[in-house]
């Protein structure tokens, strides 16, 4: 592994204390990001995720959630930094894009002046010129009109538009690390192409590291460089893109593609779903979490219910998480699932 | 061709925005604004369309869960479109509706069983076997355990539940069922076993579906004909095949190539038309063609005269006036003739 990286997540672990007992929502994860780099993570509800992007940003610190292991950015470590560190990065150093707009502005002040708020927390420059600062970045994110814009309140943008407001407030302050949660579920599909578009050429202009976290593998295709695939809380694939969509060698990743109907192939008579659902993080189950919806458990010989497999890379940095050996795999995704992914009618 | 189960013709909704003390009439919001089309027995008409298209409420008003201010919606012969509730009752046992949020949909305060079992008091219906055995028929046929008769909602995951939501939609043999994005609100690996439950349960008890999403793969995939919809207006209606292969309208080409392709291959190849701005306001649409604010495409007459919409292939219908994909001249009549 090369020296350093700029984003180096090693071992983190969430745990957050309830009364039905303790919930791993994220479990012993680790990945690494350079500057203008791109990682999707997918994964269903509860896989961990959001969890995830919250714990980079700090956001778990101070309440009930047990937090471990390493975060490095930029060189500083932020587990172990002070609360107060940690805010004083953020935003700066790192900023996030929620999903709804509408529900993480404030509705009772204006869309520039929330904006010229998060400018002058990092910089001590006068309302003026922050206002100026805050115009340019309007116009840098495609809002027509961007003086008179400025004095809009949320609720008079279309959700296109509070999308790209909150993408001028989460670039504002030139930050090295971005993380999108679910940029573009609450967007129609037009809108949404626009805003992919969009981060794409800021990503490029301002040269940061995204992390763009999505339940849509479309979304993760269009952007990402590296790939990860969380389930139960742990990594249970890591790669690139064409890693993950050339020559998958998890079940659940399958499984996924399996279960989209896609648009780019001619349409196959039937999905090929996963069986059960995502499962709880109070009662993972033991052994391989996915192992009760996996189709291939019975080939571990009992494996997969009593031993956690380890994240192990199959060939040039494409980690997978799986009992199978790597031959195994990628006999059953050649002659298995790949041909009936492409089946036509 | 099957003959048609639901035909629709000029079908209006516009919900008045009323000002002041006096609620004076200000405006409309036109949700749906005079269209036509027809569910043939048997198949799957698939609406597609981005928010405030209006198709949610063409769902409503076909269900008559809503009255529709102008146009004529047939059901079986009968027209249904000013039928007062007493009167709409029967049909209600022929027409059902499968709703998005399989969390707010269902009664948390009822059990599994009296949830699923209310079609079946509220009609009056006698089973054979009684009530509780009925429910436990239809638990089992859209794969949930008939002992989880007494459990609730909250007990369930959201697949589970969605299904739930089918199983009362299925309790009284309905000839149509109208589902609004029935698997927006599941996971990725969720909605393909609804997706597939929804065809078997097709094939299996015959029945005819509109189905509402703004999913264009999913809606390709279970669907035989689709019809796009953009500001309370059909702009396209096709079959799933030939709408997908050679989409007509501009606003259809807009959407597919707006679709997010989970494949690193073809990224950079792509062609992509990007559409700019949001969908103009219900309140206040653009006039004539109500896409010419966004169209590449759009000329003066665009402006001016609205395209109604013609039959320009067998089966294909669009509202442009300048259509792509279009058959020469003189060629598409004739086959709309002979067919006809």
């Amino acid at each position: 592994m090369t020296d350093e990286h700029f984003l180096d997540v090693k071992d983190l672990r969430i745990h957050f204390p309830t009364d039905d007992g303790l919930v791993k929502s994220v479990d012993g994860l680790s990945f690494h990001l350079e500057r203008g780099k791109t990682l999707g993570i997918v994964g269903e509800s509860g896989s961990g995720k959001s969890v995830t992007s919250l714990g980079i940003l700090g956001l778990h610190k101070g309440g009930h959630a047990k937090i471990s292991g390493e975060i490095w950015l930029d060189g500083e470590e932020l587990v172990s930094a002070s609360l107060d560190h940690v805010r004083s990065l953020r935003g700066k150093k790192m900023a996030m894009i929620f999903q709804d707009p509408l529900s993480s502005m404030h509705p009772y002040y204006s869309v520039g002046d929330q904006i010229v708020e998060a400018y002058r927390v990092h910089n001590k420059v006068t309302k003026q010129v922050a206002r100026k600062h805050a115009i340019d970045m309007l116009d840098r994110v495609g809002i027509p009109q961007p003086e008179r814009r400025f004095d809009s309140y949320p609720h008079e943008f279309s959700g296109g538009m509070r999308q790209r407001a909150m993408i001028a407030m989460a670039l504002v302050n030139n930050p090295d690390l971005l993380i999108a949660d679910e940029p573009t579920t609450a967007l129609d599909v037009t809108v949404q192409a626009q805003i992919l578009d969009l981060m794409r050429d800021l990503q490029r202009d301002f040269n940061a590291a995204l992390i763009i976290i999505t339940h849509d593998l479309g979304v993760v295709a269009e952007l990402s460089d590296d790939i990860l695939v969380m389930y139960g809380g742990k990594a249970i694939e890591y790669g690139t893109g064409a890693d993950i969509f050339e020559r998958p060698e998890h079940p659940y990743t399958w499984g996924l593609l399996g279960s989209m109907p896609r648009l780019d192939r001619e349409p196959t008579e039937r999905l090929l779903p996963i069986k059960g659902s995502p499962p709880s993080l109070i009662n993972v189950p033991s052994g391989c979490a996915f192992h009760p919806r996996c189709a291939f458990e019975p080939r571990t010989h009992g494996k997969g219910k009593s031993e956690v497999p380890e994240l192990i890379e199959s060939e040039g940095g494409h980690l997978v998480r799986c009992h199978l050996t790597r031959d195994e795999r990628r006999a059953i995704w050649e002659t298995e699932i790949k041909p009936n992914l492409e089946a036509t009618l | 061709m099957s003959e048609a189960l639901l035909s629709v013709d000029g079908l209006q909704k516009h919900f008045p925005v009323t000002k002041g003390l006096l609620k004076r009439q200000v405006g409309a919001v036109k949700a749906v604004d005079g269209i036509s089309f027809e569910v043939r027995k048997g198949e799957t008409l698939g609406v597609v369309g981005e928010s405030g298209c209006g198709k949610t409420t063409t769902g409503r008003l076909i269900t008559r869960l809503i009255e529709p201010t102008g146009g004529k919606i047939v059901f079986e012969g009968r027209d249904i479109s000013h039928m007062s509730q007493g009167k709409l009752r029967p049909l209600r046992r022929d027409v059902q509706m499968i709703f998005q949020d399989p969390y707010s949909s269902l009664n948390p305060r009822h059990t599994v069983g009296a949830i699923v079992g209310a079609p079946f008091r509220i009609q009056g219906v006698q089973t054979e076997h009684g009530v509780k055995r009925a429910v436990q028929d239809i638990l089992a046929l859209v794969g949930l355990n008939p002992e989880h008769y007494n459990r609730y909602p909250h007990e369930f995951s959201g697949g589970q539940r969605q299904r739930i939501g089918i199983a009362r939609t299925l309790a009284l043999k309905p000839k149509l069922i109208v589902a609004d994005e029935p698997v927006s609100a599941l996971d990725v690996s969720i909605q393909a076993q609804v997706v597939n439950l929804l065809e078997d349960l097709q094939n299996e008890l015959d029945l005819t579906y509109v189905v509402i999403a703004h999913d264009l793969s999913v809606v390709r995939h279970i669907s035989d004909r689709v019809a796009v919809m953009y500001l309370g207006k059909i702009v396209e209606l096709a079959d799933q095949k030939d709408l997908y292969k050679s989409p007509m309208h501009p606003y259809t080409n807009a959407l597919l190539s707006a679709v997010p392709i989970p494949d690193v291959k073809g990224r950079q190849g792509r062609e992509r038309i990007r559409l700019q701005g949001d969908v103009p306001s219900p309140l206040n649409p653009p006039p004539a063609c109500r896409f010419h604010t966004r169209c590449w495409k759009a000329q003066e007459i665009c402006k001016q005269v609205e395209p109604p919409l013609v039959e320009l292939a067998t089966g294909h219908e669009v509202a442009c006036h300048f259509p792509e994909n279009a058959p020469a001249k003189g060629d598409a009549p004739a086959e709309a003739g002979a067919t006809a």
